[in-house]
């Protein structure tokens, strides 16, 4: 355990109440509003689960881009960086084209309880991908000018503090895509 | 002038440490001690404002039928002064003992993160100016500092000032101060997890270490909850969503449930490194080692996990299955048990002391009874029928004020006077703290005793004036005329700051005889804090150096009592 570690554990803590407060209000509103049924009428369930295994394979990557580093070999270690950047960004990319055709067909934050739980809660998720995305390009940018250095040391931290935050990332997704996708199954 | 400046120098004053000159070592600091310090500044002087804004209301509420301000003012009033409070007074102001004092109490250099303690600060401060800002855009808050929805949603807009922008900075302001929050709870948590000694076991860290911890914990997972409410109310306001909005089937009693699965752990934010602070004072003015440590450290623990379990007590009145009724009723009686051991546990420690009444001692027993009428009150509430009863009456501005004010800031003005000399080298005169506690015990027990009994006489409170009914007119009176008495005290207070830190005694390392580290170094410390660390054997490492014939911990020789103003 080191200090970087343990501080980024408790701050997955915390963002973890904040996510639960979020879907909680998404299952109130599921049970008890009529506009629950948006989500079964407006929402592309397989497309999502497409991108939401490539989610997930991130992490997986995320994984082998850490062993890669401490093992000594950095170009495979920032080979697989790359992908799990890649496979973030494309997440990102699924949920931004799933925003503007569900916008297109006027669901919008304002339009129903559906709308404006689905996207809050989505919405602060895809930030914090997009913060994961930020901090996975600066590891890229060390990694690029010190090499394995950054598996010992100061800059251990780092790596493995920005894992914790991107599985974390990663597995508040298993949740969502269960509450808001799977529940619409119909 | 001149002589006084060669007198500190010999002495050591805060005013002549090379590394403290200039505003820019200031401004660029990431110094613990640096940052407690401005911590301790900004929350006073939100401390001054708030104590104003309650002038303000108690003069509104002198005599019945009042009309000098208007309902609109007197919402906005109350509102700010509760949030500044509790947002902008209490939780900095602890934040700062607690940063300046954990690394010194374990014998640290810095805490874990000293630039993210920083960030913290600034935060903090960035969103107190923010949220005082609404009072140039016309408008603030109005709707309570527990900004009840729909009273918070746009559509509501029965008067001017609910289309206004209050709610937004208010909004915007808390996100940012609850951000610094969250990050000096990790901060901590994380000094006191790596920073300690190998040979400080967490069976010999000082209670105010233990209960700052507890604190953190409660931080780091109760702000994001108010976090999450926060959005989702800017996301109602910005975005016409309907989180809270009943226009649409949202439900303003989720607010409820969300603030308050904040707000009851936030009022335990509110207290325990307060109970820190009167942990280590009562041992030092007692002569005697706390009674029950481990009882003490075991039981806040337990306090913090239990305080997110009895949140639904705050909302017996909207309402609900009496399963969840005796739930909740049951776990808020149970939370208090732990509570009320641990002021038998401060007693214990006096028992049989030989105690010195010097000002910090004063203000901590002062806060014992105080707080436990607070307290007592406090489960009273747990009773259902008794909650509906007396729920939104002025009971609960008795009850709050007697744990908050007559708890809290007694803990706090105690710490004050029990580290300033630490903190500056120079003592605060104990002429002017007998002065000031004696103004304070009387003003604060005048203003809000007799309040408990216009809360059973049904005076319901956020509401700007009250009919001329039996016994309101009289007990109002006394309480606004009492105010006054206390508001005096706290000026002595800051008066006592401002005299001192030029005038006061040369406070030598240890004037109290106090046994944990921070007492083992200069006065005030040095920027590096120690030049080394004596072993920790005990929760008492002085008195175990003393024993083994070191010299700390040998009370001064100048007589504190003599210590002051000229
Ligand atoms: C300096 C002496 C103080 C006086 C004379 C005072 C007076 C008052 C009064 C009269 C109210 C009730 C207004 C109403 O319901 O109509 C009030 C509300 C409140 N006060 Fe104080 N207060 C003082 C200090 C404090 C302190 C130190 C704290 C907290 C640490 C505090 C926290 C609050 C809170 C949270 C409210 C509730 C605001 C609301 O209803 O939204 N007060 N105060
Ligand atoms: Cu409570």
């Amino acid at each position: 355990m080191n200090k970087i570690r343990l501080a980024m554990l408790l701050f997955v803590a915390s963002e973890a109440v904040f996510f639960i407060l979020l879907m909680i209000a998404y299952v109130v509103y599921h049970v008890t509003s009529p506009s629950a049924a948006d989500a079964s009428r407006y929402l592309d369930i397989p497309r999502t689960a497409v991108f939401s295994v490539v989610l997930f394979s991130s992490s997986f990557t995320m994984w082998r881009t850490g062993v890669k580093f401490r093992t000594g070999s950095p170009r495979l270690a920032l080979a697989w960086l790359a992908a799990t950047i890649a496979l973030g960004a494309s997440f990102l990319v699924g949920e931004g084209t799933e925003y503007v055709s569900l916008i297109r067909k006027d669901v919008t934050v304002g339009r129903d309880l559906f709308g404006t739980t689905f996207f809050t809660l989505t919405g602060f998720h895809g930030l914090h991908v997009f913060i994961g995305l930020i901090m996975l390009a600066a590891l890229f940018g060390i990694g690029l000018k010190r090499g394995t250095a950054i598996a010992s040391g100061k800059l251990a931290g780092a790596l493995e503090g920005i894992t914790i935050y991107w599985h974390f990332v990663d597995s508040v997704w298993i949740f969502i895509f269960t509450i808001v996708y799977l529940w619409a199954l119909r | 002038m001149n002589g006084g400046i060669n007198a500190s120098k010999k002495a050591g004053s805060i005013l002549d440490v090379p590394e403290y000159k200039g505003l820019l070592s200031w401004l660029s600091s990431v110094d613990h001690k640096q940052i407690g310090i401005m911590y301790f500044v900004t929350s006073l002087i939100f401390f001054l404002v708030g104590v104003s804004e309650a002038m303000v209301m108690r003069t509104q509420l002198i005599k019945p039928d009042n009309h000098w301000l208007s309902p609109e003012t007197y919402n906005q009033v109350f509102s700010m002064h509760g949030t500044t409070m509790v947002f902008l007074v209490v939780m900095p102001v602890l934040t700062g003992f607690m940063v300046y004092f954990i690394p010194l109490m374990i014998g640290a250099r810095d805490v874990a993160f000293p630039r993210v303690n920083a960030l913290s600060y600034w935060l903090y401060l960035m969103g107190g100016l923010l949220l005082y800002f609404s009072f140039f855009t016309g408008n603030t808050l109005h709707a309570g500092w527990s900004a009840y929805a729909p009273l918070t949603e746009t559509n509501y807009s029965m008067n001017l000032y609910m289309t206004g922008t209050g709610v937004d900075y208010w909004i915007m302001g808390l996100l940012l101060a609850g951000a610094g929050s969250i990050m000096s709870a990790i901060n901590i948590l994380v000094t006191v997890a790596f920073l300690r000694p190998p040979d400080m076991k967490l069976s010999r860290t000082p209670l105010f270490v233990w209960m700052s911890a507890a604190n953190a914990v409660l931080m780091l997972l109760a702000v994001p909850a108010l976090n999450a409410a926060l959005v989702m109310l800017f996301i109602d306001r910005h975005l016409h969503g309907f989180f809270f909005n009943p226009v649409a089937g949202g439900k303003p009693l989720l607010w409820e449930n969300y603030f308050w699965f904040f707000g009851h752990p936030e009022v335990y934010i509110l207290i325990l490194p307060g109970w820190g602070i009167i942990s280590e004072v009562i041992p030092a003015f007692s002569r005697k080692p706390i009674f029950g440590y481990a009882f003490m450290a075991v039981s806040t623990v337990a306090i913090t996990f239990l305080s997110f379990g009895v949140w639904a007590h705050h909302m017996f009145a909207t309402g609900m299955d009496w399963t969840v009724y005796y739930v909740f009723a049951l776990s808020s009686m149970l939370i208090a048990v732990p509570t009320g051991v641990k002021i038998f546990n401060w007693i214990a420690t006096m028992w049989g002391g030989a105690i010195r009444f010097d000002t910090a001692m004063l203000f901590s027993a002062a806060f014992i009874m105080q707080f436990t009428i607070g307290g007592l009150s406090g489960v009273a509430f747990a009773v259902v029928p008794i909650d509906w009863a007396l729920t939104q009456t002025y009971f609960v501005v008795a009850h709050f004020h007697y744990t908050l004010l007559g708890g809290t800031i007694f803990t706090v003005m105690a710490g004050f006077y029990y580290w300033y000399p630490k903190i500056t080298g120079r003592m605060l005169s104990e002429k002017l703290g007998k002065i000031q506690f004696w103004l304070m015990v009387t003003g604060f027990n005048g203003t809000f005793f007799l309040l408990f009994f216009a809360g059973l006489d049904g005076m319901p409170r956020r509401v700007f004036t009250y009919p001329n009914l039996p016994h309101l007119a009289v007990i109002n009176l006394i309480s606004s005329l009492s105010a006054y008495v206390l508001a005096l005290g706290i000026l002595v207070f800051f008066a006592n700051l401002a005299v001192s830190l030029k005038k006061g005694e040369p406070a030598g390392d240890n004037p109290w005889g106090g046994w944990t580290l921070e007492w083992a170094t200069s006065s005030p410390p040095p920027p590096h804090n120690f030049d080394h660390i004596p072993p920790v054997r005990s929760i008492r490492p002085l008195w175990d150096l003393q024993q083994a014939g070191g010299q700390p911990g040998v009370l001064a020789a100048s007589d504190p009592q003599e210590g002051g103003g000229e």
